[in-house]
């Protein structure tokens, strides 16, 4: 079963007098459980197409069904019920909101969920001892560094294991070893929760662990390739 | 709502408020001051009319009046009525009622050897008008009647000088009996008196009832029977019950019908309490939308990630929303505990004689007591709350119409 299909999506930008492609009839299909590496130059389309998965952006034209759930004809309110019940998304920039500590950010989405409280302290509990912010979790983003943010965007996208979580360079602000456990955290996910991953880099650390490694480039996919020995974690 | 709980909302709204304490001050302060204005402010009207209508109707005096039906129209001798039946009297015996008091009232001429004025001669039982309306302690000069059939006069010290008389000396008092003849009496003034209004004193000369009533071959008729209840705004409470006993011979009315311009003046200042309240609240609904554009403007990322979680526009509409209330709420109950605050020391009256001259005209005396209204301070709060919020709705709908990836990426 194919998690994510995609077919001839077309996104353009107005800036100004100029038209900007940001997506030029791109057609994928991702399976279930797949763990996908966007690579590509800056401005290639990465973020276009994955913020069109999650259903944050509206392509001009094209199909885009996530699970049994067409995307592109959802309104506003069915849209953000779909974000907020299937999809977990890491950010490229900007993830979390100030005013709530790292254990509360991760619980935010949890909440608006309506799940337990007690689920939701024992959950966020054990997601940011295994992102590696154990003794953290009071402290406002603020006082966190701008990796340790990371991961508590990316504890927050997994906490309730999602069928499919969308990650804009999650690595882009991080060290190597702490990259590294990032990822190794997101293949352990993959491999014993069948979680689907779709992650935008041009972060070659990152695309080593990819199944399978698109490219892009002026918004169009210029090759597509199955790796037969993505990094693993032995687990 | 979808998802968040009312808690979690009335947190995230609280963390939010204060992230910015210097204009979350601001607005406070703004919104108290607000508050504190239009509350204390509308005590200060509400006393300064308060006194005007109790003046007033002191010089009606009565809360409620029966007179023989045509005596408002013309106040002469045969439009006079027989003195309280028993029905009458009992039916004012009920615990509302504090004092009533029946009076003749009638026009005449007053004449000292030198001077005649036109007044209004009033025979009266002094022990119950002494309860409805007349104040011992602005006599000046010699006492107030002892007994209905007490043979002397009590006049204004105005009109003691008008007449170049004195206490002591003798004046004619002339009227007409009901057969039309002159009936005329002479008084010696015992009594000199001062009424806070001057236009009163050069009004009224009283002389006791049967007096009166023996000058004018009146028998037992009196022009009006006076009844006072305490509160002039309670009228209507025992208002029918006198009505009923009455009867239909004679007309009774309370005072806001008696005198029409003092009940527009109550009426008229219900309108002005609200008019100056919702001023008041638009000088402050600038501040606050101000505040909300701001600190939404400010959020503009943050609210973006919200909406790109999963949460829907109308629980961030909720949000800003309930941040605007709780700012409302504090400033509320800062506004409303100070304006308490500093109406009560004031309860004994602030002293307004310096200025007071010139407003005697309009009936207003040289103290003023404030008058807090639980039914002013109910008003204040709810326009504060629901304007408020109305106002709010705008920039929190502008919040949550946001498009999630646009707003994500404002720098
Ligand atoms: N909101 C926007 N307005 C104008 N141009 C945009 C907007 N979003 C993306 N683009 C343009 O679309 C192209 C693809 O952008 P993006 O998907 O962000 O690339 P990537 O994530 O691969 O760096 C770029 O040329 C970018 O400038
Ligand atoms: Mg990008």
């Amino acid at each position: 079963m194919s998690s994510i299909v995609c077919k001839d999506l077309c996104k353009t930008f107005q800036q100004g007098e100029e038209i900007i492609t940001g997506l030029d009839h791109v057609s994928i299909e991702i399976e279930a459980g797949d763990f996908v590496c966007l690579s590509g130059p800056s401005g290639s389309g990465k973020t276009t197409l994955l913020n069109a998965m999650g259903g944050l952006d509206t392509p001009d034209s094209g199909q885009i069904q996530v699970g049994d759930t067409r995307v592109d004809q959802l309104g506003k309110g069915p849209l953000a019920d779909m974000r907020l019940h299937k999809i977990g998304f890491v950010f490229q920039a900007y993830n979390l909101i100030p005013v709530l500590t790292a254990r509360e950010n991760v619980e935010f989405v949890m909440q608006v969920r309506g799940e337990p409280a007690q689920e939701r302290s024992h959950r966020s509990h054990d997601i940011l001892k295994e992102v590696g912010l154990e003794g953290m979790e009071d402290r406002r983003p603020a006082q966190l560094s701008g990796g340790q943010q990371q991961r508590v965007a990316v504890a927050r996208a997994i906490v309730s294991q999602p069928a499919l979580v969308l990650a804009d360079e999650p690595t882009a602000n991080l060290d190597s070893v702490t990259a590294t456990q990032l990822m190794d955290l997101f293949v352990e996910l993959n491999q014993h929760h069948n979680i689907t991953f779709v992650i935008a880099t041009h972060d070659t650390r990152v695309m080593a662990y990819a199944k399978r490694l698109i490219k892009m480039r002026d918004g169009k996919i210029i090759s597509d390739e199955k790796q037969q020995h993505p990094s693993t974690v032995v687990s | 709502m979808s998802g968040l709980p009312l808690k979690a909302i009335l947190m995230l709204a609280w963390r939010n408020l204060w992230r910015n304490h210097r204009r979350t001050l601001i607005m406070l302060a703004a919104i108290t001051v607000g508050v504190w204005a239009m509350i204390f402010m509308t005590a200060l009207m509400r006393g300064m009319v308060d006194d005007m209508l109790l003046n007033g109707i002191r010089g009606l005096p009565g809360e409620v009046q029966i007179h023989h039906p045509d005596y408002r129209d013309d106040p002469n001798v045969n439009n006079s009525m027989p003195a309280p039946h028993d029905a009458l009297l009992s039916a004012m015996r009920v615990p509302e009622v504090t004092a009533w008091t029946s009076r003749v009232r009638v026009p005449a001429v007053i004449s000292s050897e030198r001077d005649s004025r036109g007044v209004v001669l009033l025979g009266v039982e002094p022990q119950s008008e002494v309860k409805v309306s007349f104040d011992l302690e602005t006599i000046i000069e010699g006492r107030f009647l002892e007994d209905s059939s007490d043979r002397g006069l009590v006049i204004g010290a105005k009109m003691a000088d008008r007449l170049e008389t004195d206490l002591g000396k003798r004046v004619v008092v002339m009227s007409q009996d009901p057969d039309n003849n002159i009936a005329d009496r002479g008084f010696r003034i015992v009594g000199v008196y001062k009424a806070k209004l001057a236009s009163l004193e050069e009004t009224y000369i009283y002389g006791g009832r049967e007096t009166v009533q023996k000058m004018l071959k009146l028998g037992n008729s009196v022009s009006e029977v006076a009844i006072s209840g305490g509160d002039y705004r309670n009228v209507d409470r025992w208002l029918g019950g006198i009505q009923q006993a009455a009867g239909n011979d004679v007309e009774t009315l309370p005072w806001y019908e008696i005198d029409t311009y003092l009940g527009s003046m109550l009426a008229m200042m219900d309108g002005f309490v609200l008019v100056w309240i919702i001023i008041v609240f638009l000088a402050l609904s600038f501040g606050l939308v101000n505040t909300l554009v701001m600190a939404v403007f400010e959020r503009v990322r943050e609210i973006g990630l919200m909406q790109a979680l999963g949460m829907r526009p109308s629980t961030i509409l909720y949000q800003i929303l309930m941040e605007s209330l709780l700012l409302l709420l504090i400033g509320l109950a800062l506004g409303n505990a100070i304006a308490v605050g500093t109406i009560i020391p004031l309860q004994g009256g602030i002293d307004i004689s310096v200025v007071a001259e010139g407003m005697e005209m309009m009936g207003t005396s040289s103290m003023l007591y404030p008058a807090l209204k639980l039914n002013d301070m109910i008003l204040a709060n709810l326009i504060v709350i629901i304007l408020g919020l109305l106002t709010s709705i705008l920039p929190a709908w502008r919040a949550a119409s946001y498009n999630p990836i646009e707003a994500l990426n404002k720098t």
